[in-house]
């Protein structure tokens, strides 16, 4: 792990660290913060990035590093004012810089032309303090009210001057809330006096009136809130009720409004999964409180290190039900010590769970501010004017979804740019404002993660859409779509609407790639489009890719678990609904469409339970090899997460399953891989599955 | 983890082994006890998709899941008979661990090094491979199991 080689993987993981820093710093600038102290720390970044590079000897980047950094120093010692065009410079100059760290860490070239262009950019900047140095330049006129850096920068609160916002508080009191005295009745008043409110009582909680202990406090309120008032000032409302309650303050944005798009802002929907609502409090508030602080002292620890804690965690919560399971089958009696130290030790586990699972979460962040270069760079080639605007970018998100995320959100976003807006002089036509805007959002929500790429676009053509499609082949001719589906066709292979082809997007990489990479990290993607206004994709992931929400099912005696993401519907079918085909095929007829039916006792060679049940039970799948297929199964159990455990470790792959996990009871359960069972069922002659089953006894 | 890291390794020539000495379908076997983690009761194993003849399916040790072979199967002796005495050994090599069903568990032997013959090439089938020399004991001839060979052999190359 030491010499030359970790040192260097080291200086990328901090270049990458301050080009992060960079961005922030420059997005405040933009912003219109002029603190003095920014433009410091955007040298002092420049500065360490050349530095470590020098020790690698990447001359090219130590060159443009060099340059931008005397521009750098001519503007923090007031040589050089910064005008909105040397913004743009210093933008575009962090910009250049990422792709030349990139460069370097792949190894790869660049053209040396861009690098060179950037430097004179650069170097125009320098000779014009070199040959007059009146602050008043040739370079912009505009922003001649010259600015001079005084320390004591009057406009540091932007929030203050900023128009009225929306600011949604949750708010969940415990008992001890009640019990010192407090009144939320008295609370929600005094938020009154700061702002209109549109307050919502969240009964979700509330017990089952037949229940004979009302014990818990069960109300819960969602405020909304317009106002101008600070955090801090609502805060302190609700500082005597601190620890005594669930508590999130949520700032949104002053996004403009899509009011036509069925999908609100994730946010908004948290309602309507009250019961991880908690979660979700409990991942915003220290979230939004770390905005604006600056970096937090951080630790680097080695991956494997993680994982041995995360594999260990993972037996606690299995070793936790294995005790649970064996407490109840003892049927103490209810209230024994033994069972709420029981119930403890799950809560326990749990925390300890959550706490190692946020080891892995990062936050979005770097991944969106990558986003920012990415439509600036396909806003510059396509001739459009583009922001982006990040929302929710601190959410964490498991490290290996945010690195393989990458790929798939570059393609979309640039697709959007391409695609999605408009040029500018049909955004004015169409009466809307020339530069478009792209929203990147994260949130979580009910154990999910979603992300969403909006843009305020023509929304999809959808008679183009279909006519494409029908001319690929891949919809026949005169088929009557839904507008659903019409949209979901751009997630087809082979499809690509770049009629007039453009360097961008249309490099025969098509959306289906996208919905691939998403799905093989468990997760799926979602479009939604209205003419005029804009298109909008969903991508749901799953939190963690270390738990599963599975089915757990028993086929010939043997407990599995079937991924729920994978199953449609569970189905009881008539003995009318099954066609025999052939010797050993059946189908099953639902809703006027006919599906195989796949025995899975007989496609992994286990024993059949019961010889023809005429009550079969059936489970929907979707599979990539033979679309929908309903798999027959002796019995369904119950829903439940499991950890995913590798085979692969200490035996090989097996067709058919994915992993294993382990079940309460120590038993191991293999969880299955429909496609692979839809793919084997349906032997292509291959050699593995002929011999496979030529060695069954 | 922290296992010896020259497991595999023979001890020196002049030097003692210890081996674990078994029996599984009727005929005496033993194992380098570096290469045994320890011995269990049998328990249950969840059985794998077309999985060949030897290969029970897969256990939980301690929330890893490893493989369970019937050693007896592995050298075509037919399957282990269900027994009292049956234990599965937990056999480690290299970072991969697999559990063996054996019929019962005899002895630990230290026998010198030099003790071990070479197999003899016998003409064979399955029973021939995995079998990395001989050694006499008490109660007569015991087969030193190659076991990196034999997880080699019986486990599916990972994709």
């Amino acid at each position: 792990m030491t010499g030359p080689d970790s040192f260097r993987s080291l200086f990328f993981e901090e270049a990458e660290d301050l080009l992060g820093t960079l961005s922030d710093e420059v997005a405040r600038l933009k912003g219109g913060d002029r603190d003095s102290e920014i433009v410091h720390s955007i040298f002092r970044a420049v500065h360490s990035i050349k530095g470590g590079a020098g020790a690698f000897a990447l001359d090219r980047l130590v060159g443009f590093a060099h340059r931008f950094e005397t521009v750098l120093d001519a503007v923090r010692s007031d040589q050089l004012p910064l005008t909105a065009e040397l913004l743009r410079i210093v933008e575009r100059s962090v910009d250049h810089l990422s792709v030349l760290v990139e460069a370097a860490r792949n190894d790869r070239d660049t053209d040396t032309t861009l690098t060179d262009a950037a430097v004179a950019v650069l170097n125009g900047c320098l000779d014009a303090i070199g040959q007059d140095k009146a602050p008043a330049d040739v370079l912009q006129p505009e922003a001649a009210p010259a600015f001079t850096f005084t320390p004591l920068a009057l406009n540091l609160d932007p929030i203050e001057v900023e128009p009225t916002r929306t600011v949604t508080i949750r708010f969940r009191p415990y008992p001890g809330l009640y019990d010192n005295g407090h009144e939320p009745t008295l609370l929600i008043a005094h938020l009154a006096e700061l702002g209109t409110l549109q307050t919502e009582l969240d009964l979700s909680a509330l017990p089952d009136w037949s229940s004979p202990d009302i014990t818990e406090p069960a109300f819960a309120w969602v405020i909304r809130m317009a106002t101008n008032a600070k955090r801090e000032a609502i805060e302190e409302i609700f500082e005597f009720v601190a620890g005594l309650c669930d508590l999130s303050i949520e700032e949104e944005h002053d996004i403009p409004a899509m009011p036509d798009l069925p999908s609100p802002s994730p946010m908004s929907q948290d309602e309507s999964t009250p019961a991880t609502a908690p979660f979700v409090m409990t991942e915003t508030t220290p979230a939004s409180a770390t905005d604006g602080l600056g970096p937090r002292p951080t630790l680097r620890v080695d991956l494997d290190r993680i994982e041995r804690l995360f594999n260990a965690v993972g037996e606690l919560i299995i070793n936790q039900s294995m005790i649970a399971q064996r407490v109840d089958d003892l049927q103490m009696h209810h209230d024994t010590d033994m069972s709420s130290h029981v119930e403890s030790y799950r809560l326990l586990a749990r925390d300890i769970q959550e706490a190692v699972m946020a080891i892995r979460a990062q936050p979005v962040k770097p991944l969106f501010q990558r986003m920012s270069r990415i439509v600036r760079e396909a806003a510059e080639g396509t001739g459009k004017q583009a922001q982006l605007v990040m929302l929710g970018e601190s959410t964490e998100v498991d490290k290996t979804v945010v690195e393989r995320l990458a790929d798939p959100l570059t393609h979309m976003v640039r697709n959007s740019v391409d695609h999605g807006l408009e040029s500018p002089e049909r955004r004015l036509a169409a009466g809307k404002d020339p530069v478009g805007t792209i929203w990147l959002s994260a949130a979580h929500r009910s154990g999910s993660v979603i992300i969403t790429i909006r843009d305020d676009g023509a929304g999809l053509d959808r008679e183009k859409v279909l006519r494409v499609a029908v001319t690929k082949g891949l919809v026949p001719a005169g088929t009557e779509l839904s507008e659903a589906e019409i949209d979901n066709l751009i997630f087809q292979p082979g499809f690509s609407t770049a009629s007039a082809t453009s360097l961008l997007s249309g490099r025969g990489v098509g959306l289906d790639v996208v919905r691939t990479a998403v799905q093989a990290l468990g997760g799926r993607v979602n479009i939604t489009s209205r003419p005029g206004k804009g298109t909008e994709f969903t991508i749901t992931l799953p939190l963690t890719l270390a738990v599963l929400d599975g089915m757990l099912i028993s086929v010939g005696g043997t407990s599995m678990i079937v991924p729920i993401a994978a199953v449609l519907e569970t189905i009881r079918p008539l003995p009318g609904d099954v066609e025999q085909i052939g010797p050993d095929e059946r189908l099953l007829s639902i809703r006027g469409r006919y599906v195989p039916i796949i025995d899975l006792a007989e496609t992994l060679g286990f024993p059949r339970a019961e010889a023809d049940d005429p009550a079969m039970l059936l489970l929907l799948v979707e599979t990539e090899a033979r679309g929908t297929c309903a798999l027959l199964v002796d019995r369904v159990h119950d829903q439940r997460q499991v950890v995913i455990k590798g085979l692969e470790g200490n035996y090989g792959q097996v067709t058919g399953v994915s992993a294993a996990t382990v079940l309460g009871d120590g038993q191991i359960a293999l969880i299955l891989d429909p496609d692979g069972i839809a793919a084997q069922s349906h032997p292509i002659p291959s050699q593995t599955s002929g011999q496979r089953v030529a060695a069954l006894p | 983890m922290m296992e010896p890291q020259n497991m595999q390794d023979p001890a020196s020539p002049s030097g003692e082994i210890e081996l674990v000495v078994f029996c599984s379908g009727e005929q005496s076997f033993s194992l380098d006890i570096r290469h045994v983690r320890e011995i269990r009761g049998q328990s249950a194993v969840t059985p794998l998709p077309h999985a060949p003849e030897e290969v029970l399916g897969v256990m939980n040790l301690r929330g890893a899941v490893i493989p369970v072979f019937d050693l007896s199967s592995c050298f075509g002796l037919g399957p282990t008979v269900p027994d009292q005495r049956n234990v599965i050994m937990i056999a480690m090599n290299d970072a991969r661990t697999i559990g063996l069903l054996v019929q019962s568990v005899s002895e630990i032997v230290s026998i010198p090094h030099s003790s071990i013959q070479d197999a003899p090439t016998v003409v064979g089938g399955p029973g021939q491979s995995h079998i990395s020399g001989l050694v006499q004991l008490a109660e007569g001839m015991s087969r030193v199991i190659d076991l990196p060979d034999l997880i080699q052999r019986r486990i599916p190359v990972p994709a």
